[in-house]
């Protein structure tokens, strides 16, 4: 069976991002509770950081001419697949510290795995992610693992 | 009894079932949720784009949202009682501005040893598909 993936794009399996530090706000923690329609003052208030606020903490500010024309900004972890069209998808957060406003986190991303399944309907690269963030203490707080599926 | 003393006396069991929630998101609330992450995807805001060159029937809710929704339905149903220590999900499929949404669970195991609690979680759509599966663990206070 032939396979899709080089041996250049596998070359890409363990691929880092450079460490992202940012700080977390009560500002910030606000707007997030808000806009998710959480229901629980601690988050609403900006006292604490409710799950996934790491979402929106470390999404990619990006300049405007850095955007594609549909408003996206491009994932510079990934190699160019040759598949491109992008299907569901999981992942899987553990939550190891809680987050409050004044924290320093620094995420980083690394690309741990490429690979291929063929599925009735055609070949399909999966992929997977690892993004890891610590405090300034160096402890581990929120880890998130993803994978995608690509066809 | 109160939700969080029934827990706190670790008498949760398998079978025990998350209230639900109903959601309406509509474009204030996505157009806010996006704002907040810098996510200017069109299909979440431009409804033209949306429908006409993406080929959606509307602007398309957050993939990410929707697993927030999982976790504030277990964090909801812990209270104080216990706390949220990891969560898995996966969006099966798109759901659109328009649509009322539904989110749930119930506990699908329990370790009275460690205190840990299983729960499975869910986004239904008016259809009562799940959309968004996921499996969510947590360590109840002891």
């Amino acid at each position: 069976m032939t396979t899709l993936l080089s041996d250049e794009l596998l070359a890409n399996i363990g691929r880092q991002s450079a460490p992202h530090r940012e700080l977390v706000t009560r500002r910030d923690i606000r707007k997030y509770a808000i806009a998710t329609g959480n229901r629980q003052r601690k988050y609403l208030d900006g006292d604490q950081a409710p799950p996934m606020f790491h979402v929106a903490l470390f999404w990619d500010v990006v300049e405007l001419e850095d955007l594609t024309p549909d408003g996206v900004s491009i994932d510079t972890l990934l190699p160019k697949f040759p598949l491109e069209r992008a299907m569901a998808g999981g992942l899987k957060i553990d939550y190891l510290k809680p987050v409050y406003p004044g924290d320093w986190l620094t995420a980083t991303r690394t690309l741990t795995n490429i690979y291929e399944k063929h599925g009735r309907s055609g070949p399909l690269i999966f992929y997977e992610t690892d993004l890891r963030i610590a405090n300034d203490a160096g402890e581990q707080v929120i880890r998130e693992q993803t994978t995608r599926i690509l066809r | 009894m109160a939700l969080t003393e029934r827990l706190a006396g670790a008498n949760v069991q398998v079978g025990d079932e998350l209230p639900g929630r109903e959601l309406k998101p509509d474009n204030v609330q996505l157009f806010l949720y996006n704002a907040a992450l810098w996510n200017a995807h069109r299909i979440h805001f431009d409804h033209p784009y949306a429908t006409e060159v993406e080929g959606y029937p509307g602007l398309v809710i957050a993939g990410p949202m929707l697993g927030d929704w999982l976790n504030q339905c277990v964090e909801e149903w812990l209270g104080n009682a216990g706390r949220l220590t990891s969560i898995e999900y996966s969006n099966r499929a798109a759901s659109y501005i328009g649509e009322t949404l539904y989110s749930g669970g119930k506990v699908t195991a329990v370790d009275p040893a460690s205190g840990e609690v299983q729960i499975e979680v869910f986004i239904k759509n008016e259809a009562g598909e799940v959309i968004t599966p996921g499996v969510a663990t947590a360590m109840m206070e002891r």
